[in-house]
Formats: C-alpha cells, sequence, structure tokens
C-alpha cells in the first residue's frame, strides 16, 4: 500500500527502477556481488601489512588499558601506580624518551599562595618562556599558560590592556601585570564539569586528569580569568625539549581534546621547589610560598603590602594577590 | 504480536514514495554523507579543523545545540492542550509536533557529541561506570533531561501508533500522566539549558536572570513557527486534516511569544546600554562592533529586523490568516531567532574574552559540512517519523492481525484528489467496522 505521497505523473522509469519485483536468489546475487565489489575495492586501496611489531602490539595493549581506566581522583594507590607505570613506558616505546611521572600528594599543612609585585614587573615575559619549557606545552599551537598585560598609568582595566605587545619593555608610562591560573579556592571551573575530571586537591592547586576530560569545554567557559586552554589538536614538544620530570596531574604530555592550565607547577612545588615562573623571574616580582606557614614570604606581602585580587566581586576567591612596591 | 508488521510497515513507509520524496530523501543523504567526511577531518586532525580557538571555545556547534533545544521544547506547546485539554484542533497535530521534538533532540544530542573533543570518552559522563558531577553541573543535568525527554517523545508517541496499528485503543490511563510529566520536562530542559549558560558570572553577557524566560519565550516562537511550516506541507501534500483551527491556534501562540520574547530584548538591551558598564561590553561587541571588530554585527541587526517585522505582521489579522503570509512569516521568525538565539548569543558571551581581549571567531568549512549534516539528519528522521505515523493515524496502516469485527475507529479521511483517470475506475469498497471520529 502506498504512502502518502500523492505524485500524479510517476513514470514507468522510476517504478521500474525503485520498485522492482525481485525475488530472493535475485537479490541475493546483487547483495553478494555488491559486497564482493565493496570488499575487493577496499582490499585494492589497503597497502599490504606484515604482521604488527612486538612493539606495536604493546603499546596498544597499554593504550587499550589506559583508556579503560577510571578518574584519577578515585584510583587507589596501585592503580595510580600501574597508570603512571603505562605512560612511561608507552613515552619509552614511542619516543625513546625516559620521562618520570610523580604522583605525590599534597603535602600536610600546605597551601599553596601567589602574590605579584606590579612594581618590579616589567614585562620581560622570562616567565612565560619558562612556564613553556617547564611544563612541555604545545609548541606548534604556542600555548601559554600565563599572560603578561601591558597597561597605562592611571588605571586598572583589563578591557584597556594589550599582551600582545612587541617592543622594547618596559614601555614609557606603562606598568605589567601578569596572570595565570589564580587556584581559586571556591573555583567555578570545578562546579561546572560534567565528568568531575576536575578538582581541587588539599593544597589548593587546581588539577585536571588529561585523560578523564571529554573536552567539553565547559570549564574554558566558566572560568573568569581565562586560565585554561584547551588542546585543538594533537599537541608537538620536540624530543630534545621534553621535560622529563613530570607528574601525572602536571606537565606530563598531554593529548588533543584535553583541557590544560598552570598547576602552579605541582611537580616542582610538591617537592619544595619553586614554580619555573617564579624562579625565572630576574625582576623578583613573583612571590610564591605556603599560605599556611606564618614565616613564609607570601604572608609577610599579605600581611604589610596593600593586595588586591581580580574580579574580587565574583567571590571565587583567588589565592593570586597582586601589590605594589 | 503485531511488532513485526509495525516495523514492516515503519521500513515501507521510510522507503518508498515518489520522484519529489526520493529526491528529498537523497538530497538529504548526501548532505549526511558530507557532513560526516568532514567530522571524520574533524575526528583525525582534532578540533583545530574548526574555527573555535582558546577565546571562542564555543561555536557553531553549541550555537545550533542552543537553538534546537528550544525547538524541542515548544513541541510540548502542542501536547498540553492536545491531550490534557482536549483541545479537538491540536489533537490532530500533537504526534507530528512530537516528531518534530524527536528530530530537534536528535540534531542537539548530536551536535553536543560532535563538539566534544574527546567523543570516545562520553562513557565518562554514565553514572557508575563513569562519574556523572550532577548535581553541581549543569551539564550533568543537561546530560539527563535530555535523554529523559528524548525517551518520553519517542515511547508515548510508540504506544499511541502500536496502539492504533495492533486495532486498540490507546489506554489513557497510560500515557495521560506522563504527558503532565512531559509538559513540565519540556520547560525544564530548556530551563536547564539557559542556567547552563546564565550560571557563569565570568560571562556577564548571559549571566542574567532573563536569560532563561528569554530562552523560554524564543523557543515558543521558533517551535510552532516550525510546526506551523510542516503541518501547511503535510495539509497540502497529503489526506491528512488539519483544521483551520489548529493553524490560527499556533500563529497566536507564534505570535504571542514573539511578542514577549521583543519585549524581554528590549529590555536586555535597555540594562546593556543605558548605563554602559563593562557587563555590556559583549552587547557593545555583538551590535556596534569594538575597534573595527564587528563580524556580528550585520547579523544581529538583520536577525532583529526581521524579528521585529515578522512579529509586527503577525500581530495584524488578515495577514496572520492569510496562509501564504502566515508560512513566510513562520519561516521568517524561525530564521530570525535562530541568527539571534544561535551565534547571536553563544559566541559573543566569548568576545571580549573575561581578560579584555577580542579574538573574533569565523565558522571553516568544515564546521559548516558537519552543521549542515546534523541539519539533514534531522529532517530526515523527521520525515521518517512523519511518514510512519500519518498512515497510522489515517487508518490506512494496521495490523494484519487485527480481528476484523474489532477494527479500530479510524480517523476520517479528506476525499483523496481523485485524477480522472482514476475517477473512472470503480469506487473501492468502504472499509468493515465502525466509522467515528476519534480525538485519542
Amino acid at each position: 500500500m502506498s504512502a502518502d505521497d500523492m505524485t500524479q505523473a510517476e513514470s514507468e522509469d522510476e517504478r521500474t527502477l525503485l520498485q522492482q519485483k525481485m525475488d530472493r536468489r535475485r537479490a541475493l546475487q546483487v547483495l553478494l556481488s555488491g559486497a564482493a565489489v565493496g570488499v575487493s575495492a577496499v582490499a585494492a586501496c589497503t597497502p599490504l601489512k606484515g604482521v604488527m611489531s612486538e612493539d606495536e602490539r604493546e603499546v596498544r595493549l597499554l593504550a587499550w588499558r589506559e583508556y579503560i581506566k577510571g578518574n584519577y581522583r578515585f584510583m587507589t594507590e596501585e592503580e595510580r601506580a600501574a597508570t603512571i607505570a603505562r605512560l612511561e613506558r608507552i613515552a619509552k616505546v614511542k619516543r625513546n624518551v625516559d620521562i618520570h611521572i610523580q604522583s605525590t600528594g599534597a603535602q600536610p599543612g600546605v597551601e599553596f599562595g601567589y602574590a605579584f609585585n606590579i612594581s618590579k614587573c616589567k614585562g620581560f615575559r622570562s616567565c612565560v618562556q619558562a612556564c613553556i619549557n617547564e611544563n612541555n606545552l604545545d609548541r606548534k599551537a604556542a600555548t601559554q599558560y600565563i599572560r603578561i598585560f601591558e597597561m597605562e598609568n592611571g588605571v586598572i582595566d583589563l578591557d584597556d590592556a594589550d599582551a600582545t605587545f612587541q617592543h622594547e619593555v618596559p614601555a614609557e608610562g606603562h606598568f605589567y601585570m601578569g596572570t595565570q591560573c589564580f587556584q581559586c579556592v571556591d573555583p567555578p571551573c570545578v562546579k561546572v564539569c560534567p565528568v568531575g575530571a576536575t578538582w581541587q586537591e588539599p593544597d589548593g592547586i587546581t588539577v585536571i586528569d588529561y585523560d578523564w576530560c571529554i573536552g567539553c569545554r565547559y570549564c574554558m567557559a566558566a572560568c573568569p580569568y581565562w586560565a585554561r586552554r584547551f588542546n585543538w589538536e594533537e599537541p608537538e614538544v620536540p624530543a630534545e625539549e621534553v621535560n622529563t620530570n613530570q607528574h601525572y596531574l602536571g606537565n606530563r604530555a598531554r593529548r588533543a581534546g584535553a583541557v590544560e592550565k598552570c598547576t602552579f607547577c605541582i611537580h616542582r612545588t610538591r617537592q619544595g621547589r619553586l614554580p619555573a615562573c617564579a624562579e625565572a623571574c630576574p625582576t623578583g616580582a613573583r612571590v610564591f610560598g605556603n599560605l599556611l606557614d606564618p614565616n613564609s614570604e607570601i604572608r609577610w606581602v599579605l600581611a604589610n603590602k596593600k593586595v588586591f585580587r581580580l574580579k574580587e566581586d565574583l567571590k571565587t576567591e583567588p589565592r593570586f594577590w597582586y601589590f605594589t612596591d | 504480536m503485531h511488532l513485526k508488521p509495525f516495523a514492516q510497515h515503519a521500513l515501507h513507509a521510510a522507503t518508498t514514495g515518489g520522484r519529489r520524496y526520493h529526491i528529498w530523501m537523497g538530497s538529504l543523504t548526501v548532505i549526511m554523507l558530507a557532513g560526516a567526511f568532514a567530522y571524520s577531518l574533524q575526528l583525525r586532525h582534532g578540533l583545530a579543523v574548526t574555527g573555535m580557538n582558546d577565546h571562542v571555545s564555543w561555536g557553531l556547534y553549541i550555537s545550533n545545540f542552543t537553538f534546537l533545544v528550544g525547538l524541542a521544547a515548544a513541541a510540548m506547546m502542542l501536547v498540553m492542550p492536545a491531550y490534557i485539554l482536549h483541545d479537538v484542533d491540536f489533537a490532530r497535530a500533537v504526534l507530528m509536533a512530537e516528531a518534530v521534538a524527536v528530530a530537534a533532540l536528535v540534531m542537539c544530542l548530536t551536535f553536543v557529541v560532535i563538539d566534544i573533543g574527546s567523543p570516545q570518552n562520553f562513557w565518562h559522563l554514565i553514572p557508575i561506570i563513569g562519574y556523572l558531577n550532577w548535581p553541581r553541573s549543569l551539564l550533568a543535568w543537561d546530560v539527563i533531561v535530555l535523554n529523559g525527554y528524548l525517551a518520553i517523545n519517542l515511547v508515548i508517541p510508540f504506544y499511541i501508533l502500536y496502539s492504533r496499528f495492533s486495532g486498540r485503543q490507546p489506554d489513557k490511563r497510560k500515557y495521560i500522566p506522563w504527558m503532565y510529566v512531559a509538559v513540565m520536562w519540556a520547560v525544564s530542559i530548556h530551563l536547564v539549558t539557559a542556567f547552563l549558560l546564565a550560571g557563569l558570572p565570568a560571562r556577564p553577557f548571559w549571566n542574567t536572570a532573563l536569560l532563561g524566560p528569554r530562552f523560554l519565550a524564543s523557543a515558543f516562537t521558533a517551535g510552532p513557527a516550525f510546526v506551523i511550516l510542516l503541518l501547511s506541507f503535510i495539509k497540502r501534500e497529503t489526506k491528512y486534516e488539519i483544521s483551520d483551527g489548529a493553524f490560527s491556534k499556533l500563529a497566536l501562540i507564534t505570535t504571542a511569544a514573539a511578542q514577549v520574547n521583543l519585549v524581554m530584548l528590549i529590555s536586555e538591551l535597555f540594562y546593556k546600554f543605558y548605563s554602559p558598564t563593562h557587563h555590556g561590553i559583549n552587547a557593545r561587541y555583538l551590535f556596534f562592533g569594538i575597534d573595527g571588530h564587528r563580524a556580528l554585527v550585520p547579523w544581529i541587526w538583520a536577525a532583529i529586523a526581521i524579528n521585529a517585522l515578522a512579529t509586527v505582521a503577525l500581530m495584524i489579522h488578515p495577514i496572520r490568516r492569510n496562509q501564504r503570509w502566515l508560512m513566510f512569516a513562520s519561516g521568517a521568525l524561525f530564521v530570525a531567532i535562530w541568527v539571534e538565539k544561535g551565534i547571536g548569543l553563544v559566541v559573543p558571551g566569548f568576545i571580549p574574552s573575561p581578560l579584555g581581549e577580542i579574538v573574533e571567531y569565523t565558522p571553516t568549512l568544515v564546521e559548516i559540512a558537519v552543521t549542515a549534516g546534523v541539519w539533514a539528519l534531522g529532517m530526515f528522521v523527521l520525515t521518517v517519523l512523519v511518514r510512519v505515523a500519518l498512515p497510522i493515524e489515517l487508518g490506512e496502516a494496521r495490523s494484519p492481525y487485527i480481528d476484523s469485527n474489532k477494527a479500530a475507529p479510524v480517523v476520517r479521511p479528506r476525499p483523496a484528489r481523485v485524477s480522472a483517470a482514476e475517477a473512472r475506475l470503480p469506487r473501492p469498497d468502504s472499509r468493515p467496522g465502525t466509522r467515528r471520529n476519534d480525538l485519542h
């Protein structure tokens, strides 16, 4: 019984082409010959391959195990050690690089804080370069976690700031302010992640499990400080420039389709060192330390300098303060 | 028992038709294949093949998603009067509206899946095997409500159609309670999507209390407008009868919602421009451009102009009652709201960035091809659903296993147009069994 279409002038041609009566044998013949043609076409286009090498087989198995693993946040210590072993092995087999991935947890009694001296910053961007090298940032996309804004004296308004300056610094009548992830106490990015791929550790660092991230980029929309970056394609770092001292939640190799951001150099700071940006700054504009240590420099700055934070009214409570001399 | 004939009927209805039908479905298939190829490029090279970047991190895909959630929700505007208030006029149209809802939802879910950077990790969203950050994440809410709404809109119409196909009256006690749920669910799917955007203090363009109500108003404008277009097509091309009352009521809903939408737009414009603060800077970019960056300015003004003109036109009774003008105005409203609520809402939310930087967005060919492919998929699904449902509703398609003494009451079809050749043939026998108009 025909359906509702009411075309009056169905030609004989269409009827024979589309509504041809066919018996079972004929139908089977057509299907099989079609399948044969299809398969031979595919086979003709596929180059002859030898047996998979041992290395390829191993990497595939490791990659499969990596794919089915759970959220790092809820893994046991054994599971964490296992995934790190797999990742180190994959790097060795695929790129012949000996990396060491830490799983160092948050140290008790530590909450990291950062202070930025606007008077001292001269816009050199040594911090930006150090960060790129330290955190294995994508060279192809020129990813930068840190942004240095040049502003005219007189008003602090990011709408009128320029982060793309390419001239000798410091420019007359201007000052410089840097931004990066502020590791907020109430991070909007953590709230919105639908799969819980990003969370805040007890020492204040907001981290991401890159393998759990589904790449929806909701966190990027939620961040008021433009702190997050997305891997729009597979990141590239030259093998000789790879920093092999890595942390699972920090500067290990990321992949296309995952979000990443500054982690206060979690692989360094959890070992008691300064983040690369603070160490690289030649003017001493960057102050980093433990907010819970009453004798730390960061505590001294907060007690003795007039500090402010960006977008205080949003109540995100960043752990990143600005101050002047 | 009737499942196999039902499946056979569905397959037959979807694959049989005249030349125009096959050209339509063939064109849609070609567009879908082109979209699939473009998506394969995206899978291979990453989202870098799109025009999105770290500043404008959502583009054409999420714009279309936002618009289509509204389309899906608005289909429920017909369900409530039809099922719950027993509106005679809407009774005919309601299954078609639910087909629109299903097609729109399929498009929504597809747009979300193609937008995410790691689609292979989709299972991370499933509770127990993954981790769903509910209730804190609005996106987790969206996953739940969209899938639930799709389930309701698939199961209930299937139950009704299958019952009729099997020669039974669908049991009101089984589906009327779900209709109440569905109406509230429809409002909630669009509110959740609005809250998803409105709950971000980082994005002052969206961070207003009015975003949710604006979404509902524009959804109830564009939704019935699309249903008007669909029903006009069905009325003209098939034997299915749709009363003038249905059209006039739908037109009234569209007009009223369009007026509310305009009032809300004026309210937003006043709030953003009367005292220009930092909160209005995204609106300034959208409507007037900043520092020479004005990519969206012509789009938004065109959309608002068409919106306003179409709304005013629909407010004039003679225009609204004229089928041709009604279709034209509905189509214009649909397109205008697509621009205003799609790219005119999502993209300006990112420009300027939270740190004041201006990076503009232009969709690439890959993005446009994928988007076209998804729309073709939606139209394909809609066509199939309508073609499966109509013969059942017309009483022409029934299971061969029905007891002929208890044939289901049929909807009386409009007398078919007959060609001169057909008129010369002997008239067919009238169908056995009772014949009375049924109102579900």
